[in-house]
């Protein structure tokens, strides 16, 4: 048994816990344990990955686990991970924790709500662990077929139309996926010997290029609509809109980033050449992404379209920087994942909390929160903060790596591209303002707000602890991301290759 | 020597910031106060001892060697790339040091009781130590990206002080405004580090400006639209430096910032954080100088129109802080203008010594002069010069320290500001005569709107008050500040500043130019003297008269030239109605009505092929023997 | 006269035949069933006589035959029990008319 199957066995055992619980004090017992187990794991395995670094352990996967699953595809319940997964692994389990104590007092159906919550970090966390392509796709789908349910059923507005749209969007792109990743399993022996999944494997058998143009696009599209990929991020506004609180903290927070570490870890790593050549194309995709969310976030009034519209920003950044092929910028990347999560998350769920209090989302309606509510507010003006970049919290660190990194590229495109994004920072400070000005300061505008109350105990649980993981990351940005980068060494010396 | 206890300098704020933020309101009022300004204090004198150690140590080879007491690495980039989180002391950071720490502390002090019984007394506490960190951090960076760092942070904390009254919708308007016109000139400061860095490979200000030309070696021959590209770089940087110092035509934050907490706009938007980017221009003077010319002539041209701008709006302005805000861009041009002005070796270098002269004393006086309104604004409970007059009686210590001022930005010796504008004039009729003579000009713009100020608050007519509620003097606590920093600004004058800050480090004796000097006192006595003639009684029609001459300068004057109004147009019909709108309805209605096309497509053509299952078993039956002879046929014969 | 194995797939043939155009074109659910029995028993006739003449020696061929046999018996059993249902819900054994099950 090894450490990160773990991973995927409590929130296993979570489900079995929920079936078994009855009445909400045991639900939210059994949540709370598990959320707190995983997290604590996730600390151990972190814990576990800088004490073998430190020892001097440069092999590419650690913790690794390998069991035969199904013989004749030669397909592996293979596990492991580098610098990048602990990454993903460490903002899962916040996530997931934070994301409990936001969904204290689900209603209706709590127990149902909560076993397809856990089925999606199953399908999660497990998809971080994977190394075989099969193993991570199985992951993938668990982990998207909770949300129609969790979006259809536990949602608010067009709450069928969002869950439809966003899992025919999403299993559209699996669907690219699915074929891409059956090409790469043809590829994988190009010298002969037996088709393998295994990532690693792959990555040292070099597929021929001219299989990696063919499917290169195929994986980089189908994870890229969950990264929210212009023009395929229309999910994003509608599925985030229409989610509970802990739905959109989750997919958000975790779900897109399935989207840019596959991208990283599948197209990008195992095709590298077709990368090398293709890149402009999306590059140019996601720049768009990057100023075309942040435009279309200034005249939103919804709370969370603007957060929708600026994930699709943040998020377009992640590909980007990934699709610059450096070690600067793709740390930039991973730390840009990490950060949005957090921040992201922190605004679902404050947006999830100041909904559950004046029942509307729209800013116009809303105005001079702050008095009312000061914790809530103080939390959005610092989550507004880190998004707009503020240094010392996490949304700097990794904007600058990102922006630094891309500059450091040859290519005069690149850099030109990069002049574009950096112009981002000026919209999001400006939708960003806009909406605290709004939401927050001037006078009350609905006398019925008056009367509402502050931030509870476990709101305030979920909050600090997304404020802290975001100053943790903005005060003391090294470590992190000298793991990263060290983690991406061999990445891009594949690239180089 | 070793200085590491000048990181207590930065932590200490930093502390009282997470105290006083974190659980600032477990303490009463009274108490948070004076633990910010106890704590500054401490500062302050962490800042004096750090100056007399610094300028006490030898100098090498004549020159004042730069120390760096504490330098790590904060964020790895690549090999040569990395933001480095250090303390740089060199002559004008520790001359910054002082100036921060002193005027931070008058600050402090003040407000105890200027913002007496207000409500979020902890957090504006809170928010003055959060301040004060990063503007500290700012001065001590050793790299550009450390800069970048606290001036980031500094813009922050303006914006979250200026909007300290966040129920007063224009707070809050001007708070937003603040931050986004200088987050736009941070855009360009940002792009320009990354061309910076990536031809430099460095971002440390000892490599950039150690004036070895090797630094730039990879940037030799690379062009843009004429411009070399490390110009382009340092141009860029300047509009960062541009839009924090409110030069034209970014300068439209700073009179709305006024909307503040006056001591705020003393600290900040007066002394502190405005000259940031003259700091910064000063900062990277070397690589200016040697590898941008061009770039330093258009520093030059931007500050003096800024000043020519700025000056003639003060002229007409009625709100006493509006006042004040754009006499202070009119400075600060004069700072840019000396450094756009200034050579390097020796005598040349005089503009570079001036300008950070004139922050020095500058910083002084027009603290002192907004701790000055602030008092008055205590007392008459409004900014617009028609609610004041004849306050010289009820307000005598208010009255004095801010004649002092006013004499001392007017440049009446022996008063600070005298001696820092002469050598900037002097400078400037150096550079060319053209130059001095507008500088000259603005000089006695400067003392002429100043005086207007001066006696339509403490002259003219007295403004009629409800019974109970006449002007009175401020309590000790803010007349105190007002007297120590009228003390400074009386003597700071005949310090010989050369012999500390200069632009290559060696010292520099300066003399009065008796030319330079006894023209701009007789101009600016001759400025005074019409002002008073103008407005002293207030009486004078010829003000009125004249405003009715000119009507339509006098209006655009009143309006600042409609800058703002043509910000206003951009912004909002340009970025919201013609590029977010549409981008908006794009996403709507073309992307996503493009997949929801799809899906309506799809729904549409299983409607149609529905019709073949017609449900008839014979018809599938028929179908069915069809498709058999047609296989059957083609076996046989194809 | 020699009774060629051609002679039986001449009939079976036309069985299986008119069985396919009673199949088609018949209204009538009974029709339509009898008609399915025919091409069934044709298949059977074909089994037998294979069975006959080629692999005289085999059994297979008859048993085939008797198992399709059984099988026909019972699919007639149920035809029949679902056209008596059908025609207790519709009043009808039209096939025409049995088309609510479409779309």
């Amino acid at each position: 048994m090894s450490l990160l199957s773990l991973f995927v066995l409590i929130p296993l055992l979570m489900l079995l816990g929920l079936w078994m619980a009855q009445g909400m004090k045991q639900i939210r017992a059994v949540m709370v344990t598990g959320a707190s187990l995983l997290l604590g794991l996730s600390f151990v395995v972190l814990g576990g990955y800088l004490s073998e670094r430190a020892a001097g352990n440069t092999a590419e996967m650690l913790f690794m686990a390998d069991t035969m699953w199904f013989a004749p595809l030669n397909i592996h319940y293979a596990v492991g991970v580098d610098g990048i997964s602990v990454a993903m692994l460490i903002l899962s389990s916040l996530i997931v924790f934070t994301g409990v104590f936001a969904s204290w007092k689900m209603d209706p159906m709590p127990k149902e709500f909560f076993l397809w919550f856990c089925l999606l970090s199953v399908g999660v966390f497990g998809f971080f662990i994977s190394i075989d392509l099969f193993t991570m796709f199985m992951f993938y789908e668990v982990a998207l077929i909770p949300m129609y349910l969790l979006i259809g059923v536990w949602g608010t507005g067009k709450k069928e139309y969002a869950a439809m749209k966003l899992t025919l969007m999403l299993m559209g792109g699996s669907a690219l996926l699915l074929v891409g990743i059956l090409g790469i399993y043809f590829h994988s022996a190009p010298e002969g010997g037996t088709y393998t999944m295994n990532i690693l494997e792959i990555a040292q058998n070099q597929m021929p290029i001219g299989a990696q143009r063919l499917f290169f696009p195929l994986t980089f599209v189908g994870f890229g609509v969950l990264g929210a990929l212009f023009p395929f991020h229309t999910w994003s506004p509608d599925g985030h809109a229409s989610a509970p609180t802990s739905v959109s903290m989750l997919h958000a927070g975790v779900l897109m980033k399935l989207g840019g570490y596959g991208c990283f870890r599948v197209a990008i790593f195992l095709m590298p050449e077709a990368a090398q050549e293709l890149s402009w194309i999306f590059l140019l995709l996601t720049g768009i992404s990057v100023v075309y969310g942040a435009f279309s976030a200034c005249v939103q009034t919804d709370l969370k379209y603007i957060n929708a519209y600026s994930s699709v920003s943040h998020c377009g950044l992640v590909l980007f920087a990934i699709l610059m092929l450096n070690q600067t910028a793709m740390t930039g990347a991973v730390m840009q994942m990490l950060s949005h999560g957090l921040m992201t998350a922190l605004f679902f769920a404050l947006i999830g909390m100041i909904y559950g209090r004046t029942h509307t989302r729209d800013i116009r309606e809303m105005g001079g929160l702050m008095k009312i509510m000061p914790f809530l507010g103080v939390g959005y003006v610092i989550a507004g903060l880190a998004s707009l970049g503020l240094p010392g919290l996490s949304g700097f660190v990794a904007e600058m790596t990102v922006f630094v990194g891309s500059f450091q590229h040859d290519d005069t495109f690149h850099r030109v591209l990069t002049i574009v994004a950096t112009t981002s920072i000026v919209i999001t400070a400006v939708y960003i303002l806009r909406v605290v000005g709004k939401l927050l300061y001037g006078s009350v505008v609905n006398q019925n707000h008056l009367a509402l109350t502050d931030a509870t105990w476990f709101e305030r649980v979920a909050v600090v602890v997304l404020i802290a993981a975001i100053v943790a990351i903005g005060v003391a940005p090294l470590w992190i991301s000298n793991m990263i980068g060290g983690s991406l060494a061999p990445v891009v010396e594949q690239l180089l290759k | 020597m070793s200085m590491e206890y000048a990181v207590l300098i930065l932590l200490l704020p930093l502390v009282t910031f997470l105290l006083l933020g974190l659980v600032g309101t477990r303490f009463s009022a009274r108490t948070a106060g004076l633990i910010g300004s106890g704590v500054l204090a401490v500062v302050a004198c962490l800042a004096y001892v750090t100056a007399w150690n610094y300028f006490s140590m030898p100098r090498v080879e004549g020159v004042r060697v730069p120390v760096v007491p504490l330098n790590f690495e904060w964020l790895h980039f690549t090999d040569q790339l990395h933001i480095d989180l250090g303390i740089l002391l060199d002559p004008i950071s520790v001359m910054m040091l002082v100036v921060i720490t002193t005027v931070s502390l008058m600050v402090h002090l003040y407000s105890l009781g200027y913002m007496k019984g207000e409500r979020g007394f902890q957090r504006y506490y809170a928010f003055l130590s959060l301040f004060t960190f990063s503007m500290l951090g700012l001065v001590v960076a050793t790299n550009i990206f450390q800069t970048y760092i606290f001036w980031e942070l500094v813009g922050v904390s303006s914006y979250l002080l200026i909007g300290f009254y966040y129920t007063k919708p224009e707070a809050v308007a001007a708070s937003k405004k603040a931050f986004i016109v200088t987050r736009f000139a941070d855009l360009g400061f940002l792009i320009g580090i990354l061309l910076l860095s990536y031809f430099t490979g460095t971002f440390s200000f000892e490599r950039l400006t150690s004036g070895d030309a090797s630094v730039f070696a990879d940037a030799a021959g690379v062009t843009f639209l004429g411009g070399s590209v490390i110009a382009w770089a340092v141009a860029l940087i300047f509009i960062g430096c541009a839009g924090k110092s409110a030069m034209f035509p970014l300068h439209i934050w700073l009179p709305d910032a006024m909307e503040g907490p006056t001591p705020v706009s003393a600290l900040i938007h007066a002394a502190t954080m405005v000259v940031a980017g003259v700091y910064l221009v000063a900062r990277l003077f070397p690589v200016y100088f040697f590898q941008a010319p061009e770039v330093l002539v258009m520093i030059a041209v931007v500050g003096a129109f800024t000043s020519l701008y700025a000056a003639v709006v003060a002229c007409v302005q009625t709100d006493i802080k509006r006042v004040l805000a754009f006499s202070t861009i009119s400075q600060i041009g004069f700072m840019m203008v000396a450094l756009g002005v200034s050579g390097m070796e020796g005598h040349e270098g005089l503009g570079y010594m001036a300008s950070m002269f004139h922050l020095f004393t500058h910083a002084m006086f027009k603290a002192l002069l907004f701790l000055g309104a602030g008092a008055i604004i205590h007392a008459v409970h409004s900014n617009e010069m028609k609610y004041m007059g004849g306050l010289r009686r009820q307000m005598p210590i208010t009255h004095l320290t801010f004649l002092i001022a006013c004499l001392a930005i007017s440049g009446i010796p022996p008063f600070s500001g005298f001696f820092s504008k002469d050598e900037i004039l002097a400078a400037c009729f150096e550079f060319s005569p053209w130059m001095g003579g507008i500088m000259s000009f603005i000089a006695a713009l400067t003392a002429f709107y100043m005086f207007r100020l001066y006696y339509n608050i403490f002259w003219a007519q007295p403004a009629v008050h409800e019974p109970g509620h006449e002007p009175h003097e401020a309590p000790a606590n803010m007349t105190i500040p007002l007297v120590i920093l009228a003390a400074i600004s009386c003597v700071a004058g005949f310090i010989p500043f050369g012999h500390f800050v200069s632009a290559d480090g060696q010292s520099l004796t300066t003399h009065l130019e008796g030319s330079v000097a006894v023209t701009s006192v007789v101009i600016a006595c001759v400025a005074i003297g019409i002002a008073t003639v103008l407005y002293r009684k207030g009486t004078n029609p010829v003000p009125a008269h004249l405003a009715e001459r000119f009507k339509g300068l006098h209006k655009a004057a009143y309006h600042r030239f409609y800058i703002d109004e043509f910000y206003q147009f951009v912004t909002h019909r340009i970025i919201f109605r013609y590029i977010s709108r549409p981008i908006a309805w794009f996403d709507r209605h073309v992307i996503d009505g493009a997949l929801n096309g799809l899906a309506w497509s799809a729904q549409r053509l299983s409607y149609a092929i529905r019709g073949l299952q017609s449900g008839q078993i014979q018809q599938y039956a028929y179908v069915f023997l069809l498709g058999t002879l047609i296989i059957v046929v083609l076996v046989l014969w194809v | 006269m020699e009774i060629r194995l051609e002679y039986y797939l001449i009939i079976s043939t036309i069985m299986l035949f008119a069985g396919i155009y009673g199949f088609i074109t018949r209204r009538n659910l009974l029709a339509v069933l009898i008609s399915v029995e025919l091409m069934l028993n044709s298949v059977d006739i074909n089994f037998a006589a294979f069975n006959r003449y080629l692999f005289p020696d085999a059994m297979e061929g008859f048993f085939f035959a008797l198992f399709a046999i059984g099988v026909s018996a019972a699919e007639t059993a149920v035809a029949i029990a679902i056209t008596i249902n059908i025609y207790r819900n519709i009043r009808n054994i039209q096939v025409h008319h049995l088309d609510t099950m479409k779309h």
